[in-house]
């Protein structure tokens, strides 16, 4: 059955509430804060909704024509419901967070109103149904999260914005002349699981190889592959709540999604590997994975070190779909979900350490696990879950990783793989000893917080769902509605067409 | 050589020389001037271009009639912002050209 | 009712107003083109919407070539109502922006009537003459526009703009005599696929070719725009940049649709087009980043942008019917959307102008504290300049360099791209200063809701023409490209 109406609606729910959020006054903080809220919770249950029928069979296709030949299609299939729901349960998530993280902080209107434009930008790259459609929502994307990395206005702010511009615009430009590229030579390209399949004239090949380098440098800048992840560190600049969503799941996690989509339901995995294109991808992948973990080693401030633990933690997720093979794909693709709970976690804790303790280096971590507990307790099984350790969630998607590795016979992904999980205990452990074990010299801070809560509970609530549901991914992974679950599904019907 | 195309001739050699007044002369009326030799040799051109060979032609004339009272117009017009321009400033050339 | 009635209301409409607001008293000019605004925008959607095929008029039953006569096909419908939408919208902005500028007030509403009927008159014209008349009015209104403000400055820059139209017409005008003097005939009809490949023809058209590129500000001769668009009043400079400039184009395109020798090659002519309109890109765009002031910033915009219009004489001529059907659309909508988007432009930046009380791009610090609308319409307009997705600018760009694409035409789609990334250059040029903290809010104004809204209005409407560009590329398409898709 063919209904149109649900995508359309999950993502003018966003859209309408960033539209109402320009229009309330900077001082009504209540109204603007219910709107937010009533907004996010609603579009999560018309997600839960959607995956739930999705699951059953169902087919959800809004088309709309732009011009002869090319529609604006929204879809929801299997893989698009995985990114979809990381989305907008992250969304509900970093609301609650943003609504402490900035309360009494000025401009908050238009914070708010361009964190919706880009909840609603991220939902359309999710559920976009051909490649025209991908790049508006993925343009649409940098135009809405610039405004969230200057947000504070300072020129350290203004900056970094402008290094943001210079490599996402660069990007989607190159990105830009790979998909009109692709348009003009080989037609309309919707996403459908190998859909490039049937191409028989070999004359378009060497050019069909150029578009793929093009496509995978557009989406690279986004997806932070080495050299062109500069952006992300810089970033590090915004708001807490921006860092978190953001550079922990809407931007990056579009790029990465996009790479999986050009693989896997337009040039067809198949095809891909036939010319030679997962190759590089796949040795690229492991550059900057290793890349990632070495700078965060000498990494001093916490946010970044974060930051470059995001731009290696990503590439496990171009890897696994770059090796050929179901089970590296299904290790990637519940990486995807994985990571963004994991690195959500962090990124909150980041941030309350921030707003309570005026923490911004990890030699000022000494000792915090006693004032903050529960904090600490979601960073280290957000660390844990990095690293790879069971029961967290990382296992998991590592563990596939490895044996998508060795079923594709590639054995130095493998060893990739250890080297990586390695360094991310070497710049994770000591922290994380810090925390636990540091003595501290002088008195904590004062803050004016509630006495029964280490900081205020606008913060806490956020981290700990996330951290449980790291967990809980992790532990529960076997049952139905799990991220591995919802891969197998994808990759199941992805290799049965 | 017919009349006709004796017309022609002078009128784009007038052309000729109203645009190099145009465009060597700083002085703003000496360009009102020059644009109007300018459009008096466009349009000795088309009636003199039109009538070679063909005899008298109805429809130049009337174009030329429209187009001297588009000339007259656009003088008139230049003529009252270069005096007010002028009144104002105290200059003959624009900024550029001074 | 027959779409031929229709096209004398269009030109006797603005100019029965123009007479109106110049015989009644200033306070009332305003409502009363107000009013006048009606049947204007009424007419211009019922010839769009009840017309099939080309409409021919011809005034008082005189056939050409004797006779004057209108024809209204799809380019020719679309033009006029955008130039009724515009210009209704700017005049509802004019009347506020412009109810404290005494002589300003007055004289404003019969030249923008002026303007309007010289307009529709260009768009309808299927003869070289009645093109030459109507060019003259509507610079004649234009110069007269530009030098309403009254300043010296202004005055100079409606010299320079008077200077280089007139100028541009007398070259077209001599285009015009050495192809009467060889055919005997000046109608489109008479004349279409006359005209052979000899030398008096190919000067001809690059006399007038080269007259309206003078007209049209293409680089590089471009220097009167910047200080007529810079710095005349807001709705003006909107009015201006959105169509004024348009109408020369248009003259240009329809010479080189109906009238160049099928027989000649018009590569090289093409060729010189597209490298110029190149020129204009570069240039526009980093001389618009080196703007202080914000409007002389969005002219310089314009500049650039016409550059891209120009890019479509080289991929039109390519040879491949699919290519020419995609330049042309791509053509159109880009002369669509850019009207909508300059023009909201124009007006976004006269509201922050009023709003911070500077003119410069380093006075816009700290408007984020102040209703925020201005600067969201100028964002929105600068997302369609810029040709990010999702605005029409967007669209055209598209289907631009699928054309390009398809018959592997590599400089115009570096143009396309470097154009992008010069426009971002700019554009976020004027983002960063608005988020720069500034001054305390007392020293801020809230320009007025009818100022706002009709920013937004044309804001809007540049985004939602990229969106649903199918439609009014299916109007406006001619029938020279109907086969290609």
């Amino acid at each position: 059955m063919q209904e149109g109406l649900l995508p359309i609606l999950v993502l003018s729910t966003s859209l309408f509430a960033a539209a109402v959020m320009f229009l309330i006054s900077e001082r009504s903080a209540a109204l603007r804060n219910t709107v937010n809220l009533l907004a996010a919770t609603v579009q999560f249950l018309l997600v839960v909704w959607m995956a739930l029928r999705v699951l059953g069979e169902a087919q959800y296709e809004t088309r709309l024509s732009i011009v002869a030949g090319i529609d604006l299609v929204l879809r929801a299939d299997a893989l698009g419901i995985m990114f979809v729901g990381l989305s907008s349960l992250l969304w509900l998530c970093t609301t609650i967070y943003a609504i402490g993280y900035l309360e009494g902080s000025p401009n908050c209107t238009r914070f708010f109103g361009f964190f919706g434009l880009c909840v609603a930008s991220t939902i359309g790259i999710a559920l976009a149904g051909n490649l025209f459609t991908f790049l508006l929502f993925y343009e649409f994307l940098t135009l809405s999260t610039y405004p969230l990395v200057v947000h504070h206005g300072t020129d350290k702010a203004l900056r970094a914005g402008r290094i943001y511009l210079i490599y996402t615009l660069g990007g989607g430009i190159l990105l830009l002349l790979g998909v009109a590229a692709l348009y003009a030579y080989v037609g309309n390209v919707e996403f459908d699981a190998g859909a490039m399949m049937p191409i028989e004239d070999e004359t378009l090949f060497p050019a069909l190889s150029w578009i793929f380098a093009l496509l995978i440098a557009g989406l690279g800048v986004k997806a932070a592959l080495v050299p062109l992840h500069s952006w992300l560190p810089a970033a590090m600049v915004a708001p807490a709540p921006v860092s978190a969503l953001l550079h922990a799941v809407a931007v990056v996690k579009a790029g990465a999604f996009g790479i999986v989509r050009v693989i896997y339901d337009v040039y067809g995995i198949t095809f891909a590997w036939h010319l030679g294109l997962l190759e590089p991808l796949a040795v690229l992948a492991a550059i900057t994975i290793l890349y990632g973990s070495l700078r965060a080693l000498t990494q001093t401030d916490l946010k970044r070190r974060l930051a470059f633990s995001t731009v290696s933690q990503v590439s496990y997720i171009a890897l696994g779909i770059a090796l050929f093979g179901p089970l590296g794909t299904v290790g990637a693709l519940a990486h995807l979900i994985h990571q963004g709970l994991m690195k959500i976690t962090l990124f909150f804790c980041a941030g309350n350490y921030a707003e309570t303790l005026h923490i911004s280096r990890i030699d000022q971590l000494d000792g915090v696990g006693r004032r903050m507990p529960v904090t600490s307790a979601a960073f280290t099984i957000g660390a844990f879950g990095m690293i790879g350790l069971p029961p967290t969630a990382g296992f998991i998607s590592k563990w596939y990783l490895g044996l998508g590795a060795l079923d594709a016979g590639a054995g130095w992904a493998v060893a990739v793989l250890i080297a990586s999980g390695l360094l991310n205990a070497a710049y994770f452990l000591p922290p994380l000893y810090r925390i636990w074990f540091g003595q501290r010299t002088e008195p904590w801070p004062e803050g004016n917080f509630p006495r029964w809560c280490e900081t205020s509970p606008w913060l806490l609530l956020p981290t700990s769902i996330t951290a449980i549901m790291s967990l809980i991914a992790g532990l529960l992974a076997a049952m139905p509605f799990s991220p591995l679950y919802w891969a197998d599904v994808v990759v199941g019907r992805a290799y049965l067409q | 050589m017919s009349n006709a195309l004796l017309f022609a001739w002078t009128g784009a050699a007038l052309c000729g020389l109203g645009l190099f007044g145009f465009i060597v002369h700083k002085h703003l009326m000496r360009r009102l001037l020059a644009f109007n030799i300018m459009g008096s040799g466009c349009f000795l051109m088309l009636v003199g271009l039109a009538q070679d060979g063909r005899g008298p032609d109805p429809i130049p004339q009337a174009l030329v009639l429209t187009g001297i009272v588009v000339a007259v117009a656009s003088t008139a017009l230049a003529l009252v912002i270069f005096r007010r321009w002028f009144r104002l400033s105290g200059k003959v050339r624009l900024p550029e050209d001074a | 009712m027959s779409t031929e009635a229709l096209v004398p209301w269009l030109l006797v409409v603005p100019l029965t107003a123009a007479i109106l607001t110049l015989l009644v008293p200033e306070r009332m000019r305003a409502p009363v083109s107000w009013i006048a605004c009606v049947p204007m925008l009424a007419g211009a959607v019922l010839i769009t919407v009840l017309r099939t095929g080309a409409t021919i008029y011809s005034f008082s039953g005189w056939e050409a070539p004797l006779g004057i006569s209108f024809t209204v096909d799809g380019l020719a419908g679309g033009m006029i109502l955008l130039t009724a939408i515009v210009s209704a919208v700017c005049a509802v902005h004019a009347r506020t922006s412009l109810r404290d500028e005494a002589s300003a007030n007055a004289w404003f509403w019969p030249l923008l009537w002026f303007m309007w009927t010289a307009l529709n008159g260009v768009w309808m014209s299927a003869d070289l003459f009645n093109l030459y008349v109507c060019l003259e009015l509507l610079g004649l209104a234009a110069v007269g526009l530009v030098a309403l403000r009254g300043t010296p400055e202004a005055l100079s820059a409606a010299l320079r703009y008077l200077l280089a139209a007139l100028l541009g017409s007398l070259f077209y005008l001599l285009g015009l005599a050495l192809i009467y003097g060889s055919y005997g005939a000046l109608a489109f009809t008479t004349l279409s696929g006359v005209l052979e490949a000899v030398p008096t023809v190919y000067v001809a058209l690059a006399l007038m070719a080269a007259g309206l590129a003078l007209k049209t500000a293409l680089f590089p001769l471009h220097s009167w725009l910047p200080s007529a668009h810079g710095g005349a009043l807001t709705p003006v400079s909107a009015l201006l940049s959105a169509l004024v400039v348009k109408a020369s184009l248009y003259v240009l395109i329809r010479i080189w649709l109906h009238l160049t020798p099928a027989s000649g090659s018009l590569a090289g002519a093409a060729t010189v087009l597209g490298l110029l309109g190149a020129g204009a890109v570069l240039w526009g765009s980093w001389m618009a980043w080196r703007q202080e002031k914000l409007k002389y910033l969005v002219a310089y915009s314009t500049v650039a942008q016409i550059g891209y219009l120009f890019l479509f004489f080289p991929l039109v001529t390519s040879g491949e019917a699919r290519a020419s059907g995609l330049a042309y659309d791509g053509f159109v909508l880009m002369l669509i959307s850019h009207a909508l988007a300059k023009s909201a432009m124009f007006l976004s930046a006269g509201n922050l102008i009023f709003a911070v009380g500077g003119e410069k791009v380093s006075d816009l610090a700290g408007i984020n504290r102040i209703r925020q609308t201005s600067m969201v319409s100028f964002g929105i307009a600068g997302v369609g300049i810029m040709g990010l997705p999702p605005s029409g600018g967007f669209t055209a760009k598209w289907l631009y360099l699928q054309s390009a694409l398809i018959t592997g035409q590599w400089v115009w789609i570096a143009v396309l791209l470097a154009g992008s990334v010069l426009s971002a250059m700019y554009i976020f040029r004027v983002f960063h200063h608005a988020y720069l903290d500034g001054p305390p809010q007392a020293t801020f104004r809230t320009p007025s809701i009818w100022l706002e809204s009709s920013a937004m209005f044309l804001a809007l409407s540049s985004v939602l023409i990229g969106l649903s560009a199918w439609a009014p590329l299916e109007w406006m398409r001619l029938p020279i490209f109907k086969g290609s898709h």
